[in-house]
């Protein structure tokens, strides 16, 4: 190895222990902070080791109610995105390419919309029908968006759809719905549950959108952002712990799953 | 449109096609179409909808590209924005060529891996874990003073605790299409260019960029749209003098009472949004349907 690799090597190194550095430090500090008595959450200085904001954010009747209210619309944007996606992967796959990749365009066209535009159309749209922000909104917004990742996934296990199966079928005897109901629907289960996973997390964790169409409801992460602004404590420390924790878990039963509904045939 | 027909039947074709209408027509062009109606009108009193004064006009538009503060503001945001992309691919490119062409297998597996996981966090949390890195007393200035790289503590908010938190919280964006375009390159180019004699850098700029330029292409774009639509960075990692173009769209919608202002300007946000990755794409010659993957 001559002594120009080696310093490349070297670089590259240290630009690697750079990288992740940057990647869990911050993560890291704000988990570590929630065990911290300090009431600024930081670990400078270090002021004694407690649980107790665990119990104060136990306590906190406003989180449980915003959270109440993000696992509301998570329900009803999995209700509509579902069925919408897989609509729309389906008309897809029928299509010509030239109609196809036209249409494919516009369907992925909400992905490129910045979130807070989304949330303003709606917002405006519905104010003219003398409808005002709240969860109703939040979840046509959140939707309107989620409906693509719920197609894309779709979209990407019908590629693999044997369709001599859905013929074999409707030879055989079976009404179009039932081999709707009995061919493509378990095929695509996997990626059902996948999709359903991603929608979740995804309307959890949406905030730029949400913030416009809100109302007066108030979802979990627009409650944590005031938190941050109007009184942080540690208590929101142990709420972000909890939440990485649980989307740990979430992310991990995802990952199973869609390693599973790719490896199916 | 007949294919669906004839696969599914009549009941199920059109309950599907019913759908995507709904989707398509109500949940995306409707209210973007009002958005701009909303754009074009005066914002009037109740009394005078429907009145002489309510004709559509560029006034909003106007008000903006006259309104000396917030048009900074705006040409702030855009480059901004370009920074933070630039940024992150500085950042992301090397990680993104050895996890492509040097890792073993394994290796870059078990490092994928590790770098979804903060991205499985949502971006308030992410944000307000630099919220806590960055105050005042906080752990990065405990540090720096403690090493003696400063002499009191620096004020963090505002321009560069924006920056540190958007590269942050988009570097995915920008590594996963950056990744698989050099994926897709064949190792035995990069070994050709190095047994004749081209450098590092000569290897990169001349076989790997050129290669991965779809890819490049696609991670800037994603990363610009995001940071200029971007409300949760700005407004917890700023300060009063670095305001965000989407802070002052939210001002005219909750603060400001005009809505009709507001959604000019956020019109004019999605316009420039468009503009950037329509343009950006047909330079780079990639594919809008290559870029949602």
């Amino acid at each position: 190895m001559s002594a120009a690799d080696r310093i490349a090597r070297g670089l590259f190194g240290l630009y690697f222990a750079a990288f992740f550095i940057y990647l869990f430090a911050p993560l890291a500090i704000m988990v570590a902070a929630t065990f911290n008595t300090s009431r600024f959450p930081t670990i400078t200085p270090w002021q004694g080791t407690t649980l107790s904001w665990f119990n104060e954010l136990a306590a906190d009747t406003g989180m449980w109610q915003s959270l109440g209210t993000s696992i509301v619309v998570a329900f009803f944007v999995v209700a509509v995105a579902l069925p919408i996606g897989t609509a729309a992967a389906l008309m897809l796959t029928s299509l010509h390419a030239r109609a196809r990749s036209f249409l494919y365009a516009v369907m992925v066209s909400p992905l490129l919309t910045p979130g807070v535009v989304i949330g303003i159309a709606t917002l405006v749209l519905w104010r003219q029908l003398g409808v005002g922000g709240g969860v109703f909104l939040i979840v046509l917004a959140q939707a309107s968006f989620i409906i693509c990742y719920v197609m894309l996934m779709v979209a990407a296990r019908l590629q693999r759809f044997d369709r001599t199966q859905e013929e074999a079928a409707i030879g055989l005897g079976a009404s179009k719905f039932m081999m709707f109901r009995r061919v493509m629907l378990p095929f695509l289960k996997p990626a059902l549950i996948a999709a359903a996973f991603l929608a979740i997390l995804q309307s959890i964790e949406n905030y730029n959108t949400t913030l416009f169409v809100r109302g007066f409801d108030t979802p979990l992460t627009v409650y944590i952002a005031t938190k941050v602004r109007t009184g942080l404590t540690p208590a929101v420390n142990a709420l972000a712990l909890i939440m990485i924790a649980a989307t740990l878990i979430g992310a991990t039963v995802y990952e199973i799953v869609r390693r599973r509904s790719r490896n199916a045939s | 449109m007949s294919e669906l027909y004839r696969r599914f039947g009549s009941t199920l074709a059109t309950l599907f096609l019913a759908l995507i209408a709904i989707w398509l027509a109500g949940m995306v062009l409707a209210p973007n179409l009002m958005m701009i109606d909303y754009a074009l009108r005066p914002n009037l009193l109740p009394a005078e909808v429907g009145g002489p004064r309510d004709v559509y006009s560029l006034d909003n538009i106007l008000y903006l590209a006259n309104e000396s503060v917030h048009r900074a503001i705006f040409f702030k945001t855009v480059w901004a924005s370009a920074l933070v992309a630039f940024l992150t691919l500085v950042v992301c490119y090397p990680l993104a060529y050895w996890l492509a062409q040097r890792a073993t297998p394994n290796r870059a597996a078990v490092v994928l891996l590790a770098l979804t996981v903060p991205f499985w966090i949502n971006e308030v949390l992410r944000t307000l874990a630099w919220y806590i890195l960055l105050a005042f007393r906080g752990p990065l200035n405990a540090l720096l003073l403690s090493i003696g790289l400063i002499d009191r503590p620096v004020r963090w908010y505002g321009d560069v605790g924006v920056l540190a938190g958007m590269v942050y919280a988009y570097i995915l964006f920008m590594l996963f299409p950056i990744y698989n375009a050099i994926e897709s390159l064949d190792k035995s180019q990069i070994e050709a260019a190095r047994d004749l004699g081209a450098s590092v850098w000569r290897t990169h700029w001349r076989v790997v960029i050129p290669h991965a330029k779809a890819g490049i292409a696609t991670g800037c774009v994603f990363t610009f749209m995001l940071a200029a639509g971007s409300y949760v960075a700005p407004a917890l990692l700023g300060a009063p003098g670095s305001r965000w173009f989407t802070e002052i769209i939210y001002n005219w919608f909750f603060e400001g009472g005009d809505w009709n202002r507001g959604a000019a300007y956020a019109l004019v946000l999605l316009l420039l949004c468009l503009t950037v990755v329509l343009v950006t794409l047909r330079v780079a010659r990639v594919n809008l349907t290559d870029v949602a993957k």
